[in-house]
C-alpha cells in the first residue's frame, strides 16, 4: 500500500492534488477499524498526523478557530473552548473513551460525518465553520458541508484546515450537551443533544438553538420549534408545542441501536426539560 | 526508518509503515503483554502510553508515532518486584484471567490517581472486563492509591 506522509500543510495539498483518491487520515480511530477489517484494503492513505498548521486552537477577531487536528481531549482541556464553548467541551468529553479521545481529531469526527457523532449537535448550535484548503479553500456553513450519512462536501484533493466557531455575544443562559446511550463510555449515541437558550428579562424567549444527532441523516438544528418559542414567554405549554414541533426537523430511524419511536420520545423529554419553567 | 522510545530504550522499526503499534510492539519487539481483545478501540485491552496518555494500540499505525515515547506493562515492574499498583490488583483480586490488565494498569497509571471510587470507574471507562464485574479492579486502584 501506499501511505504518503506530508511533513506540512503545502506538501499535504500537493501530495493530494497528485492522488485524490489517497484517504485522509488523521487520529485514525474511525479509518482504522476498516483497515483491520480489510475493508480499506490497497487504497492509498494520506497521513496527516505530521501537518503542524492544522493542530492547535487559537482565538482571532471575534472567532476560535479549532485545527482540524486538535484532539477530543485537547477540546475538552483547553481553556478558551471551556469558557467560550463549554457544550462542545462536553461534547468532545463524551466521545468513545480516554483512548479514543486521545487520537481522535475534531476535523477527523467532522469529515467522517456521521449522522451519530457526538461533537456535531455542539458544532451545530454554535453555528461552526468548515474552513478548507486546496483547489482555493472555502468556508462552509457546518450544514452545507455535511451533505449526507457518512457524505461531506468537500472536493476531490480539498481538505479540512480548521472548525470557527464565532464568539458568541452573550452568554447563554441555558446550555445543554446530552448523549442517551446504553453506556456513558464508547457507545454510539442513540440521539444527542445540544442546546443553547438565552431568555430576555421578562422571562420571554430570546433565542433557542437545539440541534439533535442520530435523529436524521446529518445533525439536525430544530428549526420549527427554534422559531416557534422565539420571543414567547417559557411556559409548560410552550415547552409542549415545541416538542410537538420536533418532529418537523428529523427523521429518525429504527436501527439496531435505538428505534425511531424511543429516539423521539426522548429527544422530546430533553427538549421539554431544557425548555421547563424554572424558578 | 522509524525510530520510538520503548519503556525508555530506543528502538528502530523498519518495516512497513502502516502496521499497528500493537503488533509492533509484540512481534518485532517482543514486548506480549500488550494483548489484542477486539482490535476495534471498543475494549481497552492493547491500551498503551503514547508520550503519558492511554490510546488504543490497535488503531494507531506505527508511523504516525515517529519519535513518541511508548509505555507498555512492561514497564511497570518485574515478576519479582511489581509495582504498587501491580501489587494491589494482585492482593485485591484485580485479576482473574489476566487479559484486561495490562490495558487497566497502564491507563491506570497515567495522569493523577483517582480521588474516590467514583473517579477511579470514570477513568476505566474504555476498558471492559469479562470476570471481575469491576468491583475489585476499582478497589486495586484505590488501595494503591494508599500505599503511595
Amino acid at each position: 500500500m501506499t501511505v504518503l506522509r506530508p511533513r506540512g500543510a503545502a506538501q499535504a495539498l500537493r501530495m493530494y492534488a497528485r492522488r485524490p483518491d489517497a484517504i485522509p487520515l488523521a487520529g485514525g480511530t474511525d479509518f482504522m477499524v476498516a483497515w483491520n477489517a480489510g475493508e480499506r484494503d490497497g487504497r492509498a492513505v494520506l497521513d496527516l498526523s505530521a501537518v503542524r498548521e492544522w493542530r492547535g486552537i487559537r482565538r482571532t477577531a471575534g472567532v476560535l478557530s479549532i485545527g482540524a487536528l486538535a484532539t477530543h481531549a485537547e477540546l475538552g482541556d483547553d481553556h478558551l473552548v471551556r469558557r467560550h464553548f463549554p457544550v462542545l467541551a462536553r461534547a468532545a468529553a463524551a466521545v468513545g473513551s480516554a483512548q479514543i479521545q486521545n487520537r481522535g481529531t475534531l476535523g477527523g469526527n467532522v469529515a467522517n460525518a456521521s449522522p451519530a457523532a457526538d461533537t456535531l449537535p455542539a458544532l451545530a448550535v454554535y453555528d461552526a465553520r468548515i474552513a478548507t484548503a486546496g483547489g482555493g479553500g472555502r468556508r462552509l456553513q457546518l450544514s452545507d458541508f455535511l451533505i449526507g450519512v457518512k457524505k461531506n462536501a468537500l472536493l476531490p484533493g480539498e481538505l479540512i484546515t480548521a472548525v470557527e466557531l464565532p464568539l458568541l455575544p452573550r452568554r447563554p443562559d441555558r446550555q445543554l450537551f446530552r448523549k442517551v446511550g446504553p453506556r456513558a463510555a464508547m457507545a454510539i449515541s442513540k440521539t444527542v443533544a445540544a442546546g443553547l437558550l438565552w431568555l430576555d428579562r421578562g422571562g420571554a424567549v430570546r433565542e433557542l438553538r437545539f440541534a439533535l444527532g442520530a435523529m436524521a441523516p446529518t445533525v439536525a438544528r430544530l428549526k420549527a420549534a427554534e422559531e416557534f418559542v422565539r420571543g414567547r414567554k417559557l411556559t409548560p405549554a410552550l415547552a409542549e408545542e415545541a416538542c410537538r414541533l420536533l418532529d418537523q426537523d428529523v427523521a429518525p430511524i429504527d436501527d439496531p441501536r435505538s428505534t425511531a419511536a424511543y429516539r423521539l420520545a426522548v429527544s422530546r423529554n430533553l427538549l421539554r426539560e431544557f425548555l421547563a419553567p424554572r424558578f | 526508518m522509524i525510530t520510538l522510545t520503548v519503556n525508555g530504550r530506543r528502538r528502530r522499526y523498519a518495516g512497513p509503515p502502516f502496521k499497528r503499534l500493537l503488533d509492533v510492539l509484540r512481534q518485532d519487539f517482543g514486548l506480549t503483554g500488550t494483548k489484542e481483545g477486539c482490535g476495534e478501540g471498543e475494549c481497552g485491552a492493547c491500551t498503551v502510553l503514547v508520550d503519558g496518555k492511554p490510546v488504543a494500540s490497535c488503531l494507531v499505525p506505527v508511523c504516525q508515532i515517529e519519535g513518541a515515547r511508548v509505555r507498555t506493562v512492561e514497564s511497570l515492574g518485574k515478576a519479582a518486584r511489581l509495582s504498587a499498583l501491580q501489587k494491589a490488583f494482585v492482593e485485591r483480586g484485580g485479576i482473574q484471567c489476566g487479559f484486561c490488565a495490562p490495558g487497566i494498569l497502564m491507563t491506570a497509571s497515567a495522569g493523577p490517581a483517582p480521588k474516590s471510587e467514583d473517579d477511579a470507574r470514570r477513568k476505566l471507562a474504555g476498558h471492559i472486563c469479562r470476570c471481575t464485574g469491576y468491583v475489585h479492579i476499582v478497589e486495586s486502584l484505590m488501595a494503591a492509591r494508599r500505599k503511595k
